[in-house]
């Protein structure tokens, strides 16, 4: 019962990352504009963080500067895709070529350091249940920052007139326009939002999960967290639920070990790619249904005028 | 005498090659209803777009209500009272007609408030429609009313409506004209911009000509005759195409029965669609856009081969499921509605864009001939006289009319056996029209069965020799061209039409067994 | 007009990458002359630039046709990693059971095995997208995790090296499956020479063959592509296969030529590069020639510059992605200039 509790808490701590930059990603795919550079910037921003963690010693102010790395890297991906019309997929690609090569560089005086390691508290009398307590309660408070997080957006998206003028723009940014809404200000304040969060998440990465830098550290969690927009046909909740479900590959390779299956580590550690590539197909079979829930301008380049 | 509601003057406005508007003044009084002609590429759309705030004039000046105004963005054109009604709506279909409204409008108030608005503007002016239904749900006509009420709830001082009854049936035209009257008669001024001529002079009080960007003249329509509008619209008379009797032979094409369900959100189900097309007569689908036409014909070219393999026959040859190309290659040609993109490839060159449809410069294993391809593209041009940078030219060089005459020359050339034509003359100047729809009769006289899609009835009644109607997925049964009269064409696009035998003993009166 | 943006791109990365050594208290121009001038400085300098060039050209072929035709295959890096698991494999079976034969009788075999590998992987790709329609961008993407894992998997386990001192690699090759060499005592082998012969092939089909064409319509035009009924389906896998082919069969030249036995560092992140490769040289097979001598010259330079002046050599990477994002900047502020000024 107890390993079972563990198993949820690894789960919920793995699954964190994919949940935060999932949902920042979820917020600019709504607006229209697809940031296949995610896993640049949360490289970027691991590094940022932990740089910024091993020289202040704060935990926080780590977290704030990966959001702020993951924000300017998505500011600069947002003017070369809005403004100046460049195609969305060869730039996201060069932003994710980008961060792994910077970021690489940035870190090679950071290789081999670690971090003070903070205790985690918990939540208060929760932590003390049993079962529960160790499953739910002692986890890092950005784990419930991330499913805040999600009820938070959700709200946006669905309750607010500021999402459903984000969501009519994803769908139709010309008609967006002619109704006079500033359409490339908009997406650009999308994308830097989507490009914080996916900062958040590469920081808590490296300062919070492992807390190590290591060069490429980040493992295709971005590339897995565009895929889960897909799963999660571009609603939150979905996406919180398609987060956990691969915390949860990711830690069951780990339980396997633990209990002793006879499999080449190599193959486990296979499992979260392989995982994706299972969830596209069977999301993807039915290309009616992702075309009923994908914003229908997503990746498409938006000229105002004419 | 009061300021008139709104002044333009010598407006101008150039895009890097071309000017759109020339010195352009107007003047609108309050509830006058005040129409905008010319013909496609006049300027209209610009210069309405100028009004709206959406483009900003290179030179000029406009007063509102008598005063020098600045119209810097469509919320700025809001505040002044200035709604407007899109010619390619400006809804969002994965959202409600409420939530469409709401978007239209300042934050200050809030859903609820819009939902009540719609519901007491409708009752107002007679409209229907309901504000939770989702925008993709809607026809056409409907849509329309989504805009225009929309509109409405701004309280409006001036309405501009581009090209509105394009997507209307004649009976719906007439409504939205009662609708126009009764706004105009509360003191707004209204913008009506068209090149169809019965209807200026049916609804408007005031008309101001453009064409190739200038103001060719200023008139009451009410007084004057469509040859005399039609002067000041193109600078001479249309000419009259001469359309000598059909003599149909063979069954060219049949579509049997044919029920698709549609392949995408925003499509229409097909619903037993039947037609028969002869070699050597031209037969016409009519109807709003929208009714499952883009189905019909991409079931029909091949675009779409899920239809059964018998539902389609080409000479007796059942082809519902094969694709464009092998559907081509047994003299099925086609030529779609949208140019750039699916007629042409907009990234290459005129010469590469023949071997979309046309194979005779190819050699062993595909092997292409330039030379042969280059001949071939040098004459399509030539002949029907496409302004381009010649054979080398990307597609997407050339201006929407230019192309068009490239894709109808590419498919004209080919002398198909059967022809398939959407909107053969949309965006094209009225001279080259008349030449494409001399050279489609003149295919058809040599022997091609041709079936022509418009959304124009003045051009099928011109063109064809039999017509049906599309509505709401069905297809109507055929009349005979000189038989028929708009007011008949005009309520089988509202889908009423005498059913077939089929439909029980009602159809069969005075055949008594 | 289409060649000027590569240009002004890679005078832009000179420049950002002159701040960047100025930034770390090197001297600029010394750096700078690391990286532009020394990979051109004599013939073994020029062979070594050639050498580096063979897989980006290769495997850049293949993703120029790919992103033609609109289908995005970023996964290369895991299709040249099969592509050396099948020309290492072989070697590997050659030298174990010392079978006789020359190098110049190993060669096609080698091509053959690493295109096969190469092709297989990427006909995943290919059988995903058009069975199932999964986006190909993620789907190639995580195939080359997984090609990684099982290349480890292999060297660490079964093809591990018995007598290497628990090292993780396979026992050295032997010599008749080398690569037959260019010039002798140089690293180049002749497998230059066939992607140079490929970049020629790939050239007449995409620009003087109707199949060419065809796979050209479907990117940018998917509508007119089922207008004039050529097949989507066809050139998925026309696409995915040559492609994945094309980067086989540059790691089965990487492992049979200048390493000479399979580790799990058979690549540099070459698949990845050549995306960039693929970018600067227009997606045309003669820009992807000239690109890959631009992009080997930065990887070389990286490692010089990290042997000479004690830069790290993470700097290309760097280069690499400057080099990309000036690129597309370039391109739309040079071809898009008057789409500009006729809007607001």
């Amino acid at each position: 019962m107890n390993d079972l509790a563990l198993l949820v808490a690894a789960t919920l701590a793995a699954g964190t990352p994919l949940a935060l930059a999932g949902m920042g990603l979820l917020v600019n795919e709504r607006a229209g504009v697809l940031n296949l550079g995610a896993e640049g910037l949360m490289l970027v921003a691991a590094v940022a963080g932990f740089a910024t963690g091993f020289t202040t010693g704060s935990e926080l102010l780590a977290l704030i500067a990966g959001a702020a790395a993951g924000a300017i890297g998505a500011a600069i991906y947002g003017w070369l895709v809005i403004w100046l019309n460049t195609n969305q997929y060869a730039t996201g690609l060069a932003v994710s070529l980008f961060g792994s090569g910077f970021s690489a560089f940035v870190g090679i005086g950071f290789v081999g350091k670690k971090l003070e390691e903070n205790p985690v508290t918990g939540v208060p009398l929760l932590r003390d249940l049993p079962v529960l307590g160790v499953a739910l309660f002692r986890q890092h408070w950005t784990i419930y920052g991330a499913v805040a997080l999600a009820g938070g957006v959700a709200w946006f998206l669905y309750r607010t007139r500021g999402g459903l003028i984000l969501r009519s723009i994803g769908e139709s940014p010309s008609a967006a326009h002619a109704l006079g809404y500033p359409v490339r200000r908009i997406r650009l304040v999308a994308v830097v939002v989507g490009g914080a969060l996916c900062g958040l998440a590469g920081a808590y990465l490296s300062v919070i999960y492992t807390p190590l830098w290591v060069e490429g550290m980040v493992a295709g969690r971005g590339w897995i967290a565009l895929a889960l927009t897909t799963f999660a046909t571009w609603r939150p909740a979905r996406m919180l639920f398609g987060a956990y479900l691969f915390g949860g590959v990711t830690m069951l390779q780990l339980y396997l070990q633990a209990a002793g299956v006879q499999v080449p580590p190599e193959f486990m550690s296979m499992l979260p790619y392989l995982a994706t590539v299972l969830v596209l197909v069977i999301i993807s079979r039915n290309p009616l249904w992702i075309r009923l829930n994908m914003p229908a301008s997503l990746g498409k380049t938006f000229f105002p005028g004419s | 005498m009061t300021a008139p509601r709104l002044q333009l003057e010598q407006i101008s406005k150039r895009f890097a090659a071309v000017v759109a508007n020339d010195q352009v003044s107007l003047s609108v009084q309050p509830g006058e209803i005040h129409s905008i002609l010319g013909e496609n590429g006049a300027g209209k759309s610009t210069l309405m777009k100028i009004i709206y705030g959406a483009l900003r004039p290179d030179a000029g000046r406009i007063l509102w209500n008598g005063e020098p105004a600045q119209i810097r963005s469509p919320q700025e054109a809001r505040a002044l009272g200035i709604a407007m009604v899109f010619q390619h709506f400006s809804l969002f279909d994965t959202l409600s007609v409420a939530e469409n409204v709401w978007l239209g409008m300042s934050s200050s108030i809030s859903l609820q408030q819009v939902k009540d608005g719609i519901r007491s503007k409708t009752a107002e002016y007679g409209l229907e429609l309901e504000p939770e239904r989702v925008v993709h749900t809607l026809s056409v006509g409907e849509r329309q009313r989504v805009e225009i009420v929309r509109a409405l709830l701004a309280e409006p001082r001036l309405l501009i409506l581009d090209e509105p009854t394009s997507v209307l049936t004649p009976q719906a035209v007439e409504k939205l004209f009662v609708t126009l009257r009764q706004l105009a008669a509360t003191g707004c001024s209204i913008l009506y911009i068209s090149h169809k001529l019965d209807e200026i002079r049916a609804l408007c009080h005031q008309c101001t000509v453009l064409r190739g960007g200038r103001v060719t003249g200023s008139c009451d329509p009410t007084v004057e005759s469509n040859a005399s509008l039609s002067r000041l619209m193109i600078g001479a008379e249309p000419p009259r195409l001469v359309h000598r009797e059909a003599t149909p032979g063979q069954l060219a094409l049949r579509v049997n029965a044919l029920s698709l369900e549609k392949l995408d959100r925003f499509g229409t189900d097909l619903h037993e669609v039947s037609l028969d097309l002869r070699e050597g007569e031209v037969v016409g689908i009519a109807g709003v856009s929208g009714n499952g036409q883009q189905q019909l014909l991409a079931a029909i070219s091949g675009e779409d081969p899920r239809a059964p393999d018998a539902a389609i026959e080409l000479f007796g040859q059942p082809i519902g499921r094969l694709r464009a190309g092998a559907r081509r290659k047994l003299g099925l040609h086609f030529i779609p509605e949208e140019r750039l993109g699916r007629g042409a490839v907009p990234t290459l060159s005129l010469a590469h864009n023949m071997l979309l449809t046309r194979n005779e410069s190819l050699r062993f294993l595909g092997w292409i001939d330039r030379q042969a391809l280059k001949h071939q593209t040098a004459s399509i041009i030539e002949r029907f006289k496409v302004k381009s940078g010649g054979p080398g030219a990307v597609a997407r060089s050339l201006s929407g009319g230019n192309l068009q005459k490239y894709i109808v020359g590419r498919e004209i050339d080919a002398v198909p056996k059967v022809l398939v034509v959407a909107q053969p003359t949309w965006g094209v100047d009225v001279g080259a029209a008349a030449q494409i729809r001399a050279e489609l009769l003149a295919l058809r006289d040599a022997g091609t069965a041709l079936l022509v899609v418009s959304e124009e009835l003045e051009e099928l009644f011109e063109m064809t020799d039999r017509l049906h109607v599309m509505a709401r997925g069905r297809l109507s049964p055929s009349i005979g061209t000189s038989a028929a009269t708009v007011e008949l064409i005009g309520e089988w696009m509202s889908g009423l039409w005498p059913t077939g035998p089929e439909d029980g003993p009602g159809a069969s009166i005075g055949e008594f067994p | 007009m289409s060649l000027l943006s590569p240009v002004i791109a890679v005078v832009l990365t000179a420049v950002v990458g002159a701040a960047l050594f100025a930034a770390l208290g090197k001297d600029p121009l010394s750096a700078l002359q690391v990286f532009f001038l020394e990979p051109f400085h004599g013939t073994r300098a020029l062979t070594e630039l050639a050498l580096k060039s063979t897989p980006l050209i290769l495997i850049a072929l293949g993703l120029a046709l790919c992103y033609r035709s609109n289908v995005w295959n970023i996964g290369a890096e895991g299709q040249f990693l099969m592509g050396a698991i099948g020309g290492g494999g072989l070697a590997l079976w050659v030298t174990t059971e010392a079978i006789p034969m020359s190098p110049w009788a190993f060669f096609p075999l080698v091509i053959v095995a690493g295109a096969l590998a190469g092709a297989a992987w990427a006909g995943v790709v290919a059988l995903l997208r058009d069975r199932f329609n999964a986006n190909e961008i993620l789907t190639s993407l995580m195939l080359v995790y997984v090609a990684n894992y099982f290349l480890s998997w292999l060297v660490f386990g079964p093809w591990k090296d018995p007598d290497g001192f628990n090292f993780p690699q396979t026992v050295s090759f032997a010599s008749q499956t080398e690569l037959p060499r260019v010039i002798r005592g140089m690293r180049l082998h002749w497998g230059s020479a066939v992607a140079l012969l490929a970049a020629g092939g790939m050239w007449l089909f995409l620009f003087r063959t109707f199949a060419g064409i065809q796979l050209q319509v479907g990117g940018p035009a998917p509508a007119a592509a089922r207008y004039a009924g050529f097949s989507s389906h066809a050139a998925i896998w026309t696409t995915l296969l040559t492609s994945g082919a094309l980067a086989g069969v540059a790691g089965a030249f990487e492992v049979a030529g200048p390493m000479g036995q399979l580790t799990p560092h058979v690549s540099t992140g070459y698949g990845f590069t050549a995306i960039i490769v693929a970018f600067v040289g227009r997606l045309h097979p003669l820009g992807c020639i000239l690109g890959s001598g631009v992009l080997s010259m930065f990887l070389i330079g990286g490692e010089l510059a990290q042997s000479r002046i004690g830069l790290p050599s993470a700097l290309s990477g760097v280069f690499q992605g400057v080099l990309l994002l000036s690129l597309l900047a370039c391109d739309t502020l040079i071809h898009y200039r008057p789409r500009w000024s006729g809007t607001r």
